[in-house]
């Protein structure tokens, strides 16, 4: 019996290891973006193309930069969530990317609206500035506009319940002492 | 009969139509200079396309890689280095987008793994070898005489013989 115990131990760690591995999400790639300025961009808005707005006038308080289109099933999953939130007084600023310009509004017009500005990525270079890989991507981003935190794939509420929640409160605590 | 050829027919042409904007349409021209074109082409082998993770940007139609790539073009035309490039890259994307990954904390179980596998399988082919090697020493230890096996061979055969006698 003995003799069994060494490889019986050293595939029973194996197994673990590969289903361990299994279980992960191979898109959730760690950004190297996380603490780090939101990259420089002026962009167009889906609503006025004629108006543009940079990533400073952005600044001043946290908010969700999430990155979606209207070819994206997966932003419609987390569509609701995001209008939800925006009613609850979260700032969500979208990042349009890859769309025709009147799927993007027809999709605003029947989901509703959760972005309080949404900027459109119309050479594609945003996007990579931004390391996005596929979308919905969103971003956390601070009062000062430091990147926070990322999430690969549609928000859940346990995401933000568990993770990005906490996060926004705490955004909000850190920019207390400064107004006070 | 018709009706369901026209009808596969019909699906095939459907699919078609939801595989068409997959093709994207190279959007960038390639350098014109023979050297750039192949600065670019060594570099595009050497980057991930994040899309579909297990190729590289060379081999990928995917929109995000073909972004990448015009991105590569123009940053080869602007006269960026290839280091300068890699740093680009990694910097919005990390580690992951290259082929060759950093020796670096995070990558060290990557890098050690082959190492540790190589050092284990040594380990266990030198016990076996070992073991193997003491058990034909126990053999060879106490060499049996001539006599000592002729008589276990005759005690063998008359107990054999006996049995044999009272069945029969």
């Amino acid at each position: 019996m003995k003799r069994f115990i060494l490889p019986v131990v050293f595939l029973g760690g194996l197994v673990t290891l590969l289903a361990a591995g299994l279980g992960l999400n191979p898109r959730e790639v760690p950004s190297p973006l996380i603490g780090k300025p939101v990259p420089a961009f002026t962009l167009p808005t889906l609503n006025a193309p004629d108006r543009q707005v940079g990533h400073t006038e952005l600044k001043g308080q946290p908010y969700l930069f999430n990155v979606w289109a209207s070819w994206c099933p997966t932003c419609y999953q987390e569509h609701e969530l995001l209008v939800e939130l925006s009613q609850r007084g979260v700032n969500v600023v979208g990042l349009n990317i890859e769309d025709e310009r009147d799927d993007a509004l027809k999709m605003l017009a029947r989901g509703g609206n959760p972005y309080s500005v949404v900027l459109v990525d119309a050479d594609g270079r945003s996007r990579i500035d931004w390391g996005v890989i596929a979308t919905p991507e969103t971003f956390v981003v601070d009062a000062q506009g430091i990147i926070r935190h990322k999430h690969t794939g549609a928000i859940t509420w346990k995401d933000w319940q568990e993770t990005i929640a906490p996060l926004f409160e705490q955004l909000y605590r850190e920019m207390e002492p400064a107004n006070g | 009969m018709v009706n369901a050829l026209f009808n596969v027919v019909r699906a095939i042409g459907l699919s078609l139509l939801f595989v068409m904007p997959a093709f994207a349409i190279d959007s960038f021209q390639l350098p014109e200079d023979p050297a750039t074109l192949a600065r670019y082409q060594v570099l595009a082998e050497e980057f991930r396309c994040l899309v579909c993770q297990n190729q590289n940007l060379a081999d990928s139609n995917a929109d995000l890689a073909n972004d990448l790539k015009r991105e590569l073009v123009e940053l080869l035309e602007s006269g960026k280095s290839d280091d300068q490039i890699r740093e680009f890259l990694v910097a919005r994307y990390g580690d992951f987008v290259l082929y060759r990954p950093p020796v670096n904390k995070a990558t060290a179980m990557l890098w050690l793994a082959p190492l540790i596998g190589v050092l284990g399988i040594g380990l266990v082919v030198v016990l076996l070898w070992r073991r193997g090697r003491n058990e034909g020493d126990v053999v060879t230890a106490e060499p049996v005489a001539d006599e000592d096996i002729s008589n276990a061979l005759n005690e063998l055969r008359a107990a054999k013989a006996e049995p044999q006698d009272k069945e029969s």
